[in-house]
């Protein structure tokens, strides 16, 4: 830290006092540091000329996202991208919050480790939180099975064989119900990764704090109502872009109302990472797609400090380990830029950009599953020294099932073992100043920003996904990044080097149709209970509230409270604003 | 004079929408050669058949993620069976484990791809079946 | 053999090629996959699908034919969904024909129109067709016209061809149609480069799609304008190629269209032009068969002999061209003595 600042803040000051020769000093300082950089500007040539004639190993010396990476860097390289530390870094906790969101970071309060759970139905996955929280968990992360995810209920036939497979069946308040039995929701906060039907989900679980006796105001927790990313990346859309907006700014605008502890928004590169974007498209991505929400809810007439201190952020954390702590970096102070000189945000919760990370999926491998571990710590480890406020780690097998309760120990003890025994957590952007990192965040800073004029030019966001421009890009890079692996250009371990014979069958998590057959006979005694009268007046009220584009949030709250299903109110928006139509492109 | 080419039928059924997979085989197959029909997100089973009964495909390759395939792989079957293709090879991808992979090529489905197979793989053993199955301008009755 | 055409000319189908009669059976009766074959065998000339669509042909000229065409991007698939979805609701029964390009690299394709008409997918009234455009410049136009009259005497009332107006072929498959539609889009350029591109030639109606975004009036009165220039009129049929606005991802406009395509398609039936022009179509047809059986038979011979040739060649005893006309020459006599050169 020291050095930074030596550089930053050369003697001269201390002539200051002298008068009439001060500029004469201050030029003669100039001239030596030219002086000093140009004899390191030569010394480096001879040493690369050396270095040159040694010969280096066969192996690809690009990152994952196929960025050229020099041997070495030097000052010269903080030069070239006219680093200043106070413009460019500054300190954390403060503008442009390049070293971290909070002014004392993990020595206040470690990173929340939130591990994504959920499977079968409401009950099992009710008991897998109580052990999680037992475990230390310090915050729930909700994971929805499929026809969740898409609006459907568990009885249609949409849902058949994928009941409770990749998340827990959640179809109507009475399931939400029975998932946070026993557990307070004004204590614990809770994130659902849930977008298309993010709103009707948001609304169970209010209702089900209400039953609880829990107001609005102090139900702590996120959704993740990012569609836009759908679009792109994770397809689990359900409205075209334009309706899915605006139900998207239904809920901040709601939000910032009523319930000022909840995230309205978890703005996510994750799943764009996912499907195969390189490090600056997710960056970029993600942060146009932040702008574009910012942007609606101006529409909407709210102020931008109203509501931009509960938007919140949602990276991958790939495998490489230095590209990813650089990508972090750079988020938060673009993030911080155009929040502060485009949105003309002052207050300084608007400014900083919190996030949540999540390790790779894509990178767990099939072939020797155990190896798994070590890949997720190493990523887990980038995410901290990038600075994340929240982190999932990934169980070895996700690459195959659901994790047992034995792996999900072990992801859990993963991030335990990084915040309490290797001392990381111990001084605050550690890595700033290290010529490599900062040319590193100054470059993905740049590279963002040259996509974001190329969106600009292509007309915006919205358009881009409607001519499957995004999805295109995000194709080309998964391509060139598959042909690497399988000509063996890149390597990954136990797949296509230092494979062996194995026996790839662990002991894995499976869900039955058990779930499916559960549900079904819930979802009929609960449509046999309820007051359809009641849930038919309601399902009327959302359609003359879509129709006469009025905010739809109380209007859904209305119909959950009479136990309206998931998939009727999906479908009665649906009949108002049609599906998303699925561009093609390879 | 005869210009027979293999078509395949790449569909993604279920809910879950993890199309990359899927589509990376698409363009592979198709650099290979192959006519590639492809179905877009969300297919129903039924979809899917009535499509590979109008494209008159050789293939229907399946990529699921969702961990539906013990009830879609069969249900897709039966349906090409009542439709009177039981000629076609229904193959796929998809996180499926061993056991799962065992009981449906018992039940006729082809060879199943895990994660991290190469493409080059899947296409090779396609392109395998179609020539010992189909051979080359044979015809199909 | 002559029988499989009702005996209605001496010479049918080559001896041999017989249409597999299972497939005539169950096309009979109405199984899709029944057509979806027999679309098979015509595009990859398997032997026996010229006496097929000779065996069905009585039963061909009652489905309209409409085209669509126009540039990569310009919402051709969502347009004819919408159209079939139209006429759907009015209870006919509708096919869809979707060419799209083969990679002049692999020879593979990769045909994704169906992912736009997902929604339509198991409507059993409903039945699209992908087609790559393969090889042959003259041959897809005449392949598809034979997959349209195939569908046409399945039974099909409307037959949508849905093609890339960009290459000569595209344009001469539009050609076949009975109404053809241009479908352009603000990004697609001016009307004059429509115009170069010789898309006013084949337009009865002209369609701007996408006609929410910036420019779609401005392209509409450019059209508009070209069509007054250039005298955009069929005067056989009094009929003035009207310029059309839709989005068709919303369904607008859709209403109108489908108006004008029926307008057209009175004018042409009530002035008599319809009947003409589709025998015109049928000449027309004939002469690409004709042409497609003697490059196939000619072919056969040619490879029979093509290590001669190559022999004789390469040491400079004949020319390319005599050995041409050598071979016609020995064509000819075998014609002539009642063989089929393509089974010698």
């Amino acid at each position: 830290m020291s050095t930074v600042e030596q550089e930053a803040e050369p003697e001269a000051a201390a002539d200051e006092a002298e008068g009439a020769p001060e500029r004469e000093a201050l030029e003669e300082e100039v001239r030596r540091k030219r002086r000093e950089l140009a004899e390191l500007e030569r010394e480096l040539e001879e040493w690369d000329e050396e270095y040159d004639d040694v010969p280096k190993r066969d192996a690809n010396f690009t990152s994952v996202s196929g960025r050229e990476v020099q041997p070495l860097h030097t000052p010269l390289d903080l030069e070239e991208a006219d680093f200043d530390y106070r413009e460019d870094l500054g300190f954390p906790g403060e503008y442009p919050f390049t070293r971290g969101p909070y002014r004392s970071m993990y020595r206040t309060k470690l990173w929340t480790m939130r591990q994504f759970s959920g499977f079968a139905t409401a009950e099992e996955t009710n008991e897998r939180y109580k052990y999680l929280l037992d475990q230390g968990q310090t915050g729930l992360s909700v994971a929805f099975d499929f026809p969740t995810l898409m609006g459907y209920d568990s009885d249609s036939g949409r849902a058949e064989g994928e009941v409770g497979k990749v998340g827990v069946a959640i179809s109507s308040l009475a399931d939400m119900e029975t998932l946070f039995d026993g557990i307070p929701l004004d204590e614990v906060s809770v994130s659902m990764t849930i977008n298309g039907p993010a709103m009707m989900l948001y609304c169970f679980l209010l209702a089900a704090a209400e039953k609880q006796g829990v107001p609005h105001e102090e139900v702590r927790g996120t959704i993740q109502n990012d569609v836009l990313k759908e679009f792109m990346a994770q397809h689990a859309w359900i409205f075209p872009p334009e309706p899915a907006l605006k139900i998207v700014a239904d809920t901040f605008e709601w939000s910032s109302r009523n319930a000022p502890k909840f995230h309205p928004i978890s703005i996510s590169g994750y799943h764009i990472r996912e499907a195969g974007a390189t490090a600056a498209q997710e960056l970029a991505y993600t942060l146009k797609n932040g702008f574009t929400y910012v942007e609606k809810g101006l529409e909407r007439g709210l102020d931008v400090d109203d509501f931009a201190p509960r938007l919140s952020f949602f990276w991958d954390v790939h495998n490489d380990f230095f590209e990813e702590i650089a990508k972090f970096r750079a988020a938060r102070r673009i993030w911080a830029r155009h929040m502060r000189e485009e949105y003309g945000a002052e207050d300084p919760r608007s400014l900083r950009l919190r996030t949540h990370a999540q390790t790779a999926g894509v990178t767990l491998t099939a072939q020797q599953p155990h190896n798994n571990i070590v890949r997720v710590a190493y990523q887990a480890m980038a995410a901290v020294l990038g600075g994340t406020q929240s982190l999932h780690t990934n169980a070895m097998d996700e690459t195959l099932a659901l994790p047992t309760e034995e792996t999900a120990r072990i992801a859990l003890r993963t991030q335990q073992i990084l915040a309490h025994e290797t001392g990381v957590p111990n001084s605050i952007d550690p890595l700033a100043g290290s010529y490599y990192v900062e040319s590193l965040t100054d470059e993905l800073e740049q590279e963002a920003e040259e996509i974001f004029e190329e969106i600009d030019q292509i007309g915006g966001v919205v358009e881009g996904i409607r001519s499957g421009y995004f999805q295109q890009q995000i194709a080309d890079s998964s391509r060139r990044h598959q042909q690497e692996v399988e000509s063996g250009e890149r390597t990954i371990v136990g797949v296509n080097d230092f494979q062996v014979e194995e026996d790839t069958s662990i002991d894995i998590l499976k869900i039955g149709e058990d779930a499916g057959r559960t549900q079904e006979r819930r979802l009929a005694e609960l449509r046999e209970r309820r007051d359809d009268a009641r849930v038919r007046e309601a399902l009327d009220r959302l359609r003359e509230a879509a129709e006469e584009d009025e905010n739809l949030m109380p209007p859904t709250l209305e119909a959950v409270r009479a136990y309206a299903t998931l998939g009727e109110l999906r479908q009665t928006l649906e009949d108002v604003y049609g599906r998303f139509q699925e561009p093609v492109g390879f | 004079m005869t210009d027979r080419k293999y078509r395949v039928l790449v569909a993604k059924p279920g809910l879950d929408g993890h199309d990359r997979g899927a589509k990376v085989v698409a363009a592979a197959l198709r650099d290979a050669g192959f006519e590639v029909i492809y179905t877009g997100l969300h297919q129903t089973p039924e979809q899917i058949v009535s499509t590979a009964v109008q494209e008159d495909v050789d293939v229907v390759a399946l990529s699921i993620l969702s961990g539906a395939h013990m009830t879609l792989f069969p249900k897709v079957l039966d349906l090409l069976e009542e439709e009177g293709l039981d000629d076609v090879l229904v193959t796929g991808g998809g996180i499926i484990p061993e056991d799962d992979i065992e009981k449906l090529e018992q039940r006729g489905v082809g060879k199943l791809f895990g994660p991290g197979t190469d493409t080059s793989e899947a296409v090779d053993y396609i392109r395998t079946w179609c020539e010992e199955h189909r051979g080359d301008g044979a015809g199909r009755e | 053999m002559n029988g499989v055409g009702g005996g209605r000319e001496e010479r049918g189908p080559e001896p041999g090629e017989e249409p597999p009669a299972g497939l005539l059976e169950e096309f009979g009766r109405g199984r899709q996959r029944a057509l979806a074959r027999a679309i098979s065998m015509v595009e990859d000339e398997t032997p026996g699908f010229e006496a097929l669509l000779d065996a069905v042909h009585e039963r061909v000229g009652r489905a309209r034919r409409i085209g669509i065409t126009g540039p990569p991007g310009a919402g051709k698939s969502t347009l004819t969904k919408e159209l079939a979805r139209s006429y759907r609701q009015e209870g006919l029964r509708v096919g869809v024909i979707a060419v799209d390009p083969t990679s002049p690299f692999s020879g593979g394709a990769l045909l994704g129109d169906r992912v736009r008409m997902t929604e339509l997918a198991s409507d059993r009234g409903l039945f699209i067709r992908s087609m790559a455009s393969r090889g042959s410049l003259g041959g897809l136009a005449t392949s598809t016209r034979e997959a349209a009259d195939l569908m046409d005497a399945f039974g099909l009332e409307r037959v949508l061809l849905e093609t890339v107006g960009v290459g000569q072929s595209e344009l001469e498959i539009a050609r076949t149609a009975d109404t053809t539609a241009v479908v352009l889009v603000p990004e697609s350029g001016d009307g004059i480069q429509a115009m170069k591109a010789g898309l006013n030639e084949i337009a009865d109606l002209f369609v701007v799609n996408k006609a929410d975004r910036p420019g779609a009036d401005r392209l509409r009165k450019e059209l508009e304008i070209m069509q007054r220039i250039r005298g955009g009129r069929d005067e056989e049929i009094d009929w003035e190629v009207p310029v059309l606005q839709t989005v068709a991802s919303e369904a607008e406009g859709v209403g109108e269209l489908l108006e004008r395509l029926d307008a057209h398609f009175g004018r042409l039936r009530e002035s008599g032009a319809l009947e003409a022009r589709r025998t015109d179509v049928r000449v027309e047809q004939a002469r690409s068969v004709l042409l497609r059986r003697l490059e196939r038979a000619a072919d056969s011979q040619w490879e029979e002999r093509r290590d001669e040739i190559r022999r004789r060649l390469a040491s400079g005893e004949a020319s390319p061209y005599a050995v041409a006309a050598e071979m016609e020459a020995a064509f000819r006599r075998e014609m002539a003595a009642g063989g089929d050169p393509a089974r010698s």
